[in-house]
């Protein structure tokens, strides 16, 4: 982490009713990282999550991309300003094509169809499913829909992207090829921030963790660290993971 | 060649057999078939565009083709204004209807957006009832004339009306065409599909809605005015009713909603059927067209959502409704 982060996220919460799903979660993300923001169900991940999106307002706080203030901005906006998502279940368009699915993406950036057409290829093949770039969208297989996500977001050309839990239902084998592929899009420049409770896949990938619980931050630090936090053991681990 | 040439050549071909009918049809009961037929695909591709490929599906499409209609028979009957001007300031007018109702109509979603298209285009059928400047509940008479290009007033052939229609289908189609393959048509198609995925991916899911209506509603308009100088004696009842939003949506419904070639091969089943079933039914067959499109509707949902076209697709997608 070097030089101002890209992403400050100042004393946000989220209130749904009577129901604290975030309270005062203070964080900075720093240009190149991969984040992992990781917590048991409920913790408030996805809401924390969606509000660095922009598909839900906060209650308070504040939050900044490269140093502007975004907490107001929608999601389309913030797209523009180059910030990436994907969903937890996968929301291809289908009645397109896997390459006409990406080709929304791109379009943020050009006007021109055969240069964002162009463009869709390389991402689909650097993805690894430009073998399906003619295939409907609803014809892919998880793992690959789980990639056409990525894909799509990537086209928006994202400074920061946003996963949520795309390791979620995966096997092993292409839970590996998931991780390979996000140092991959790391390496390129993008600075990833990742919702997941599989720990066991998040921990080797991720630069740093953040564990929430109950809407709170909890920990915060290198992976190695954090699993051997007691508040994070008693919280969310659970006891057979102290002797680890 | 590929795929989109090949799209070209194929209009070319409809354009070429089409143009040829009327020389071969004389009877001028076949012609009028042919000039609705037209007409009702190309509006069908008008509708097309907000319903087909934006996804929002308008009930109340009738409405623009009532301002349509009406705007080119006061230009021609009070003004003298030709009904080619008269039609554009109609579709003009239309685009600014379409974009002031979209500004509240887009909030809302799915099924509460059709119903509020049913209401306004009633409203509209009201208002038009009672207001006399344009003719109240007795409508407009064109005034007689010569045959002659500049009115579009044709009393013994009825060709023209069918080069007419068929070049309104063309505008539409090639309109479509080029929007297909553009920014906003891939932008409509992802707001179809899942407005909250398109938001993610910058698209902006408001504006395209209200793009998509503007447009939708122009040629919806024109169509309006073409068919006031075919009929040359417009009222409420004859262009602002229910069933003419029922007819915009249909044949793209019944053909291949979303696709460029549905408007047309769902009007060329539809019209011919209900235009001959009501001929043959004389004046008892009046509900008769109704019972005929609910059970249109009925077959092609149970058995063919996507349409007629999809029976020519090698990869029908089998969890596409429209």
């Amino acid at each position: 982490m070097s030089g101002e982060p890209i992403l400050e996220i100042r004393n946000v919460s989220k209130h749904f009713g009577g129901l604290t799903a975030n309270d005062d979660v203070s964080l900075n993300v720093g240009r190149g990282e991969i984040l992992g923001l990781i917590g048991p169900n409920g913790a408030g991940k996805s809401t924390l999550f969606n509000m660095i999106a922009g598909a839900l307002p906060v209650t308070a706080g504040t939050i900044r991309f490269n140093g502007r203030d975004i907490t107001a901005m929608p999601g389309t906006a913030r797209c523009a300003l180059g910030i990436g998502r994907t969903f937890q279940v996968p929301r291809s368009f289908d009645t397109m094509t896997v390459l006409e699915n990406v080709m929304v993406g791109g379009f943020m950036r050009s006007s021109s169809t055969g240069a964002v057409r162009r463009a869709a290829i390389e991402t689909l093949d650097f993805v690894g499913i430009g073998g399906r770039a003619d295939a409907p969208a609803v014809e892919l297989t998880p793992p690959e829909k789980r990639r056409l996500e990525m894909a799509r977001a990537l086209a928006t050309r994202p400074q920061l992207l946003l996963l949520d839990e795309v390791m979620t239902g995966l096997t092993p084998a292409e839970a590996k090829a998931g991780v390979d592929l996000i140092r991959k899009v790391r390496d390129q420049g993008v600075t990833i921030i990742m919702v997941e409770h599989v720990m066991e896949i998040v921990m080797p990938l991720v630069d740093r963790a953040v564990v929430l619980h109950l809407g709170r931050l909890l920990a915060e630090g290198n992976p190695a660290d954090v699993v051997r936090d007691d508040k994070v053991i008693t919280a969310y681990l659970g006891e057979r993971h102290r002797a680890a | 060649m590929t795929h989109r040439q090949l799209q070209l050549v194929l209009l070319s071909g409809v354009v070429i057999a089409l143009a040829i009918l009327p020389r071969v049809i004389t009877d001028v009961y076949m012609l009028n078939v042919l000039v609705l037929t037209l007409m009702y695909a190309a509006l069908s591709q008008s509708w097309n565009i907000l319903g087909g490929y934006c996804g929002q599906i308008s009930l109340g499409h009738a409405l623009y083709f009532g301002v349509g209609a009406y705007a080119t028979s006061v230009f021609y009957a009070s003004f003298g204004i030709t009904p080619w001007l008269g039609a554009l300031a109609g579709g003009v007018i239309s685009m600014l209807l379409a974009l002031g109702l979209g500004y509240p109509c887009f909030r809302l979603k799915g099924h509460y957006f059709s119903i509020a298209t049913i209401v306004i285009a009633e409203i509209g059928l009201l208002l038009v009832h009672n207001w006399d400047a344009v003719g109240g509940a007795l409508g407009i008479q064109w005034p007689i004339g010569p045959d002659s290009w500049v009115t579009l007033q044709f009393a013994r052939d009825k060709a023209p009306y069918v080069y007419l229609a068929l070049g309104l289908f063309v505008i539409t189609w090639l309109v479509t065409y080029w929007i297909e393959d553009s920014r906003w048509g891939f932008w409509w198609r992802a707001v179809k599909d899942n407005p909250e995925a398109a938001e993610s991916l910058g698209v902006e899911v408001f504006r395209s809605k209200m793009a998509a209506a503007a447009l939708s509603a122009f040629f919806t308009a024109l169509g309006g005015g073409f068919y006031a100088a075919f009929v040359s004696y417009i009222d409420p009842e004859s262009v602002m009713t229910f069933r003419f939003s029922l007819l915009f949506a249909l044949p793209a419904v019944l053909g291949g909603i979303g696709t460029l070639w549905g408007p047309l091969v769902g009007a060329a089943v539809l019209i011919p059927l209900t235009e001959i079933t009501r001929s043959y039914m004389g004046g008892s067959g009046n509900g008769l067209d109704l019972i005929i499109y609910g059970a249109l509707i009925m077959i092609i949902s149970l058995a063919k959502p996507e349409g007629i076209l999809s029976l020519f697709h090698r990869n029908a997608k089998p969890d596409a409704r429209p």
